[in-house]
């Protein structure tokens, strides 16, 4: 790993001072995927700025009809959440399934929105809930969050504090993982909100996470699984790659989809 | 270089350490706590699991320096004197082991899982947690089957 200089902060202000004086430095949350592509050489920063000190950013904060989870909360923390799990179920179940043990124990939801993998859990829960992403200057919308692969909206030196979910009880998430890398080959995040259905897919899309509108919309019309049926995706914007093929892909995206209108409904 | 007051095994260590030292070189080459393994270079095997306040950590994805204040055990400083715990004293007798290579991350894994999801350890839930821990060569019946009993004991 290339010499770095490592900084300790413990407020959001530091942290933003230090990262816009500091050139080529990064925010380092639970290390799980920085860490590990830093070792690889992928990645070389001049400094990394700690925000494991900062208690606020570890916080889950309760409001009257949304939870606001800290940008520092750990996988495990929102899995074990009994408010998450009571309000948000697809949520903490989404938490739950992130790689192993150890990971969930350090790994974060800012880290991994912020990180935006084609292949990550999180970004289906944040479009299937329609969340906003917190940052230090302002609340950005997930549907105009999450932009590419590995790409987001936001700015250079641009800081997650938070990402704000509205309650909803009727949410799940199914994942077919990698059973080396845990990472979803698909992932189908379904979500029964005040303004109808959401259907967020994550794993399978050449630009990466997407809301399966088509679906969405049928089961606005009729909320049994069988009115996704009649549905086709479209191969070409499916991933294509060792783990999978895309017609493969866009059709686990459909089975699991039925599956969890399923089990939203039983 | 950062100075770092860490608390290994029940003894504080205070230590100038380069920033970039990875908390397993740092038990491994700095302390001689070779009992924390490197399996893999992906964060994937588990032989390098440590307990970081408590809770089972890859010590390969994690800096020493991030380790400032808190309290770090190691399968070393599973217990105090010569008698094994009661988890590794399962895994002996359960035979879960054959080259021993996995087994200390297995080990800190599994007093995690105990930990978090008590005594009555069921296999589902035992497998579903050592997602995170690779054995290449006993097979994973054995383990389950020690930790199972590990579990147990630990209650006593
Ligand atoms: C073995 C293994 C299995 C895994 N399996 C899965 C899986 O099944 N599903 C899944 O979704 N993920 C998986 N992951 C990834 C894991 O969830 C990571 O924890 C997560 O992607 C990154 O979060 P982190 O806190 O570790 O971030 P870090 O690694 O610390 O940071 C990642 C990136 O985000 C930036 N960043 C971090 N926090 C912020 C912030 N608050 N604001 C702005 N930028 C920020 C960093 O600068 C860095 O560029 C796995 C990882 C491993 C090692
Ligand atoms: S050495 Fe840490 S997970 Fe393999
Ligand atoms: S006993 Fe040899 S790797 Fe597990």
């Amino acid at each position: 790993m290339n010499r770095f200089d490592f900084k300790r902060v413990d407020s959001v202000q530091a942290a933003v001072t230090l990262l816009c004086e500091i050139e080529d430095s990064s925010v380092l949350a639970g290390g799980q995927t920085l860490i590990p592509t830093m070792k690889q050489g992928l990645s070389a920063p001049a400094a990394l700025i700690d925000l494991g000190g900062i208690s606020e950013l570890r916080e889950i904060r309760i409001e009257e009809d949304a939870i606001v989870v800290g940008a520092m909360c750990t996988h495990a923390d929102v899995a074990n959440s009994s408010s998450i799990r009571q309000h948000i179920p697809g949520l903490a179940h989404l938490a739950g399934q992130i790689g192993d043990a150890q990971v969930r124990n350090r790994g974060t939801i800012g880290g991994s929105i912020a990180n935006n993998d084609p292949a990550a859990d999180y970004p289906a829960a944040c479009l299937g809930l329609d969340a906003t992403i917190l940052t230090d200057k302002r609340a950005i919308a997930a549907d105009s969050f999450f932009l590419g692969l590995f790409e987001t909206a936001l700015d250079e030196g641009e800081l997650i504090t938070g990402v704000r979910f509205r309650h909803c009880r009727r949410s799940t998430y199914l994942k077919f993982r990698n059973p080396a890398s845990r990472f979803a080959i698909v992932g189908v995040f379904v979500g029964r909100g005040k303004e109808g259905w959401r259907v967020a897919i994550t794993g399978a899309g050449r630009d990466g996470v997407f809301r399966w509108r088509a679906a969405e919309e049928a089961l606005n019309g009729d909320c049994r699984p069988q009115a996704l049926e009649p549905l086709r995706l479209s191969i070409e914007e499916m991933l294509d790659d060792i783990h999978a093929k895309g017609d493969y892909r866009a059709h686990l995206i459909k089975v699991l989809a039925c599956d969890a209108v399923e089990k939203l409904l039983r | 270089m950062t100075r770092v007051t860490i608390y290994i095994n029940g003894e504080t260590v205070d230590e100038e350490v380069e920033d970039r030292t990875l908390l397993v070189d740092f038990l491994r080459v700095n302390r001689r706590l070779t009992g924390t393994h490197v399996g893999c270079d992906t964060s994937q095997c588990g032989a390098c699991v440590v307990h970081v306040d408590g809770e089972a950590v890859k010590s390969c994805a994690m800096l020493a320096v991030q380790c400032e204040g808190r309290d770090v055990r190691t399968i070393e400083g599973l217990t105090d004197g010569e008698a094994l715990h009661a988890m590794q004293k399962a895994f002996h007798e359960c035979h879960a082991l054959q080259c021993g290579f996995c087994t200390p991350g297995m080990i800190m894994s599994a007093v995690d899982m105990v930990r978090r999801h008590g005594a009555e350890l069921d296999e589902t839930t035992i497998r579903h947690e050592l997602e995170g821990n690779i054995c290449r060569c006993t097979g994973y019946e054995n383990i389950v089957k020690a930790i199972r009993q590990g579990s147990r004991e630990m209650q006593r």
